[in-house]
């Protein structure tokens, strides 16, 4: 862990306290807890870290890497003083922390991506009609519309990712995200993604495991992805012999994916008849025909698609109740220890270590029992713990490609205003936006993501945003946004576009005790106007 | 001839050899050109039933009244393999190689492992051990261990095409990545000397990400001197990235740039393609429909990489895999659950093609896993060991470390050597 008090200097004095950051103060801080002035609080297990160092700048600069997307310019000084015990009660209740006017009214505007699926469905049937009818024409409006709606939900996610101040909300939707992971790019839920992460993933972030749970088994998005929408009992006709194409009878797809990957965990004890089983449960569990949705996520129950039989699940026997079981199933893989263990080790992955240390997940299962699956429960006893504190496990775990990105957005205090170079930039990197094909969503751990490829493309990203010239935090050229246009309105409106690179002083007083004395040595050395991109492309901004 | 006599012939049985090192796996014969393998792998358990069709036997048609391929001679009908099986009909950019007995396939084979999560199957093929969760690295990795220490220490001797290091290849000896898509032969800081100095600077240690950093200068720079730039477009790569990480229309574009790369390079011994979106559990389609839009590039791609490859075809052995099969009998949805067995192809001049190999034990109900899946009677390390052996010329000690505790390699002919 840095010293305090040895912060780095050497040459780098004038690399690092430029304007913004009054030295004296960092100083003062160090003294008072040195001298004992703040009032430790010991925890009695052990496993909880005293609060001495509740305003050591390595530890906040830690804890805002994890909690955080990382610093963004102030955040570092702010956490500081008001120490980390009250930064991480503060993040743990979001709502109590408001939206700037600004990003409130970004995402007002976001016409599209604030529509129910009721309505989009609706909206994207008809112009599926309009394509039969006129052809060309129709395709065009209706790729259009995609796009549009594509944009929006893009930067519904991003715009709250980097500038939203409930930083440990945003962080939790991409981990929940990927648990419950669906893929944008099959056919409808193309246009349900926003809705499923503003009203299933946000509102359960940080609340009742069972409640996300059960928003994600009844949206349309989920129904969709994971095939049971078409899932039916046999014998099952659909009305009026209309159908979709498709022949609808049972499938197992998501009752599978639902112990696998939502629950249990795949060594959480069930076999392959239990899949069977489950799929039979969760049968009627579908999808609203257009204007008949009885919510607005456009779940429906369909007692004619259910299998009024009884069934036999995890040594359950299940009686028919219609959707009723289903609720039943979904309370008790809930409550299942496994369910726990699984979703412990999962934050403990995210939070602490690529290989979790088994003791910590072991507390925070109990803790995810003892409180009927309290996420936010279960991530104060994580965030109090000796191991997320130990210093061990600080600046160790290597970002993913939306860590990074977001991270560097936030740190260069890029705004975002044009999403379509961030959507490119995390395409190449391999981690494409609402991209993940499977349903186990995209993994965080340097296993997966860190290879000489990759290593390249960040150092690609560094360069370009360092430079100004990844042009995030401007208003795209043209609706095509092709480089020769972007070229010409450059020329016409200088001030407007150019390029604005990045001042390594400011970056570097964000970054604080993120930026070790190693990095700093190969500043001072390196030639001044590559110092940004040295930064963003350190080894140390590759982990957090 | 096969790989005791070789040796004797090449002397290096005998003791006291008068060249250099006898410390590599492989016996150092510069005049042979080195023998090349490319796996590729098909995440999401292809419906093998439905790629190299029994169309010979009822039980197919009746098992699958909506989503079997037609027989031969019938609109969207099956190519004709043998008399008994057919090929797919939207795999025929392949059927010349099928002519002149270049491809050949392994029927009923896959895993001893009988777990059905595609997580896990992948895990146990990539890593060479069924049913063992802690191996650490894959196969692919092991392999390029035991081909014994690098002539020149080229960057480029096994290669991954995508974004990712996946299971498959990794381990302790390096392995390059390529970048899916256009992507690949795009110029990058790294090749811009002053940058790549200053990064370099930070990057120094023996850590992992230096390691990284270290390797893609090395790969980048023999990447770009084997590829032309290639400008690509952007909105192709967008769609295909968009489409999955590795979709299958991404992957005659990937196969032509890796067939460059082969051919140019003749240092790039091993290499890994995957290809995702198999997983057909609703509206499989049949000659026509989802299946067959996949296996459209699937067989461009395929024989875009031999034809692109040039005289290192010669030399080249291409497998292709899935994790495990699909269930014999359709489900409610025209669609296919996961199963169990499935085929596994073989592609390249090294193979004794014009043949479908393995024991086909029939789809009556009492031949099928559990009831409802097609058995396995060829344990895929069989498969590999074979190539591994007889092409490769990987000798036993190594094919053990490569493949541990897995059975006797293919006893069927399968390679022309």
């Amino acid at each position: 862990m840095e010293g305090n008090a040895g912060a780095p200097k050497a040459d780098g004095v004038a690399l690092r306290h430029g304007p913004g950051r009054p030295h004296p103060v960092r100083r003062v801080l160090v003294a008072l807890v040195c001298a004992g002035a703040l009032v430790p609080v010991v925890g009695f297990s052990g496993a909880v870290a005293a609060s001495a160092d509740d305003h050591d700048p390595a530890l906040v600069a830690h804890v805002v890497n994890r909690l955080a997307f990382g610093p963004r310019p102030g955040d570092l000084e702010r956490v500081e003083k008001e120490g980390v015990d009250a930064y991480i009660d503060e993040q743990l209740h979001p709502e109590r922390i408001p939206l700037s006017p600004e990003l409130t009214d970004q995402l007002a505007q976001l016409r599209l991506a604030n529509s129910t699926p009721a309505d989009l469905i609706v909206q994207f049937r008809e112009l599926q009609k309009n394509v039969k009818a006129e052809g060309q024409a129709g395709k065009d409006e209706r790729r259009e519309w995609v796009q549009d709606y594509v944009t929006q939900s893009a930067t519904a996610r991003l715009a709250q990712a980097v500038d939203s101040p409930r930083q440990l909300e945003e962080v939790m939707v991409d981990f929940w995200f990927n648990h419950f992971n669906v893929f944008a790019g099959k056919g409808l839920d193309r246009v349900l993604v926003a809705d499923y992460e503003r009203t299933v993933i946000r509102p359960y972030a940080l609340g009742r495991f069972r409640d996300l749970l059960g928003a994600s088994a009844h949206h349309a998005a989920m129904l969709f992805y994971l095939d049971n929408w078409l899932s039916a009992a046999p014998g099952y006709q659909p009305p009026g012999g209309r159908g979709n194409g498709a022949v609808n009878g049972l499938n197992e797809n998501y009752a599978r994916e639902l112990m696998e990957l939502h629950t249990l965990g795949v060594d959480g004890g069930y076999t392959q008849k239990d899949v069977t089983e489950l799929a039979r449960i969760l049968t009627g569990w579908t999808i609203a025909p257009p204007r008949r949705a009885t919510s607005p996520s456009g779940f429906y129950f369909d007692d004619k698609r259910h299998d009024w039989g009884t069934k036999n699940w995890l040594n359950y026997t299940v009686a028919p109740r219609g959707e009723a079981e289903g609720e039943w199933a979904l309370d008790v893989l809930a409550r299942h220890p496994a369910t726990a263990h699984h979703i412990s080790y999962e934050l403990a992955q995210y939070f602490v270590s690529d290989h979790p240390p088994e003791a910590l997940v072991a507390r925070m299962a109990q803790r995810f029992t003892e409180t009927d699956g309290d996420i936010r429960a279960v991530l104060k006893v994580l965030f109090s713990s000796r191991e997320f504190r130990d210093p061990a496990n600080q600046g160790t775990k290597f970002k993913t490609p939306y860590q990074y990105v977001v991270s560097a957005l936030r740190a260069t205090g890029t705004p975002v205003v044009n999403v379509r170079p961030i959507l490119g930039v995390l395409n190449q990197m391999g981690e494409p936006l609402y991209g993940c094909v499977t349903p186990d969503g995209y993994a965080n751990t340097q296993d997966a993501w860190l290879n000489p490829d990759a290593m390249t493309r960040r150092l690609n990203v560094a360069t370009a945003l360092a430079s100004g010239r990844l042009p995030a935090g401007r208003p795209p050229a043209t609706e095509a946004g092709g480089d020769a246009m972007a070229a010409g309105a450059a020329r016409a409106r200088p001030a407007l576009f150019a390029a604005r690179p990045i001042p390594v002083d400011d970056l570097l007083d964000t970054l604080g005790d993120s930026i070790g004395a190693s990095t700093l040595k190969a500043l001072a050395s390196a030639d001044p106007p590559l110092r940004s991109a040295m930064v963003l492309g350190s080894p140390d901004f590759m982990h957090r | 001839m096969n790989r005791r006599q070789w040796l004797q012939s090449a002397g290096l049985l005998v003791a006291g050899c008068a060249s250099s090192s006898i410390a590599f796996a492989l016996p150092a014969d510069s005049s042979r050109p080195q023998r090349r393998l490319v796996v590729v792998f098909l995440r999401g358990a292809v419906d093998g039933l439905n790629v190299v069709v029994p169309y010979g036997e009822s039980e197919y048609y009746q098992a699958r009244p909506n989503i079997a391929v037609a027989r031969p001679g019938q609109p969207d009908g099956v190519l004709d393999l043998d008399g008994h099986f057919g090929l797919h009909p939207a795999l025929a950019p392949l059927m010349p190689l099928w002519a002149s007995q270049r491809m050949a396939f392994v029927q009923a084979s896959g895993s001893p492992d009988t777990t059905r999560s595609h997580f896990d199957a992948q895990d146990y093929m990539e890593s060479g051990t069924p049913g063992v969760k802690n191996t650490a690295s894959g196969w692919m990795n092991r392999l390029l261990g035991a081909l014994g220490r690098d002539h020149g220490g080229s960057p480029l001797r096994a290669v991954s095409v995508g974004p990712t290091l996946p299971r498959i290849v990794a381990g302790p000896a390096r392995v390059a990545t390529i970048a899916s898509g256009a992507a690949a032969a795009r110029p990058t800081v790294l090749d811009n000397p002053r940058l790549a100095q200053a990064f370099g600077q930070m990057y120094q240690g023996d850590d992992p990400l230096s390691r990284s950093v270290h390797d893609a200068e090395g790969e980048r720079h023999a990447i770009m001197t084997d590829l032309s730039a290639d400008p690509g477009t952007d909105e192709r790569e967008m769609r295909a990235a968009n489409n999955g990480a590795a979709g299958a229309n991404g992957f005659p574009g990937d196969a032509e740039r890796l067939a460059t790369l082969m051919r140019r390079d003749p240092s790039v011994q091993l290499a890994f393609m995957a290809v995702g979106g198999w997983d057909t559990h609703a509206n499989e389609g049949h000659g026509q429909g989802q299946l067959a839009q996949r296996l459209k590039p699937l067989g461009q791609g395929l024989a875009a990489l031999i034809d692109g490859m040039g005289p290192a075809a010669d030399e080249t052995v291409i497998l292709v895999m899935s994790e495990f099969g699909r269930t014999v009998r359709e489900n409610g949805n025209r669609g296919t659950d996961h199963g169990h067995g499935n085929v596994m192809w073989l592609l390249g001049n090294p193979v004794a093609g014009g043949k479908v190999y393995g024991a086909w034990p029939g789809l009556s109900t009492q031949a099928l896993y559990e009831g409802r899946d097609l058995a396995v009677t060829t344990d895929f390390r069989s498969v590999i060991g074979c190539v591994l052996e007889r092409h490769v010329g990987l000798p036993d000690a190594s094919l053990d470390t490569v493949l541990p505790a897995a059975p006797a390699p293919f006893s069927g002919k399968l390679l022309r050597a």
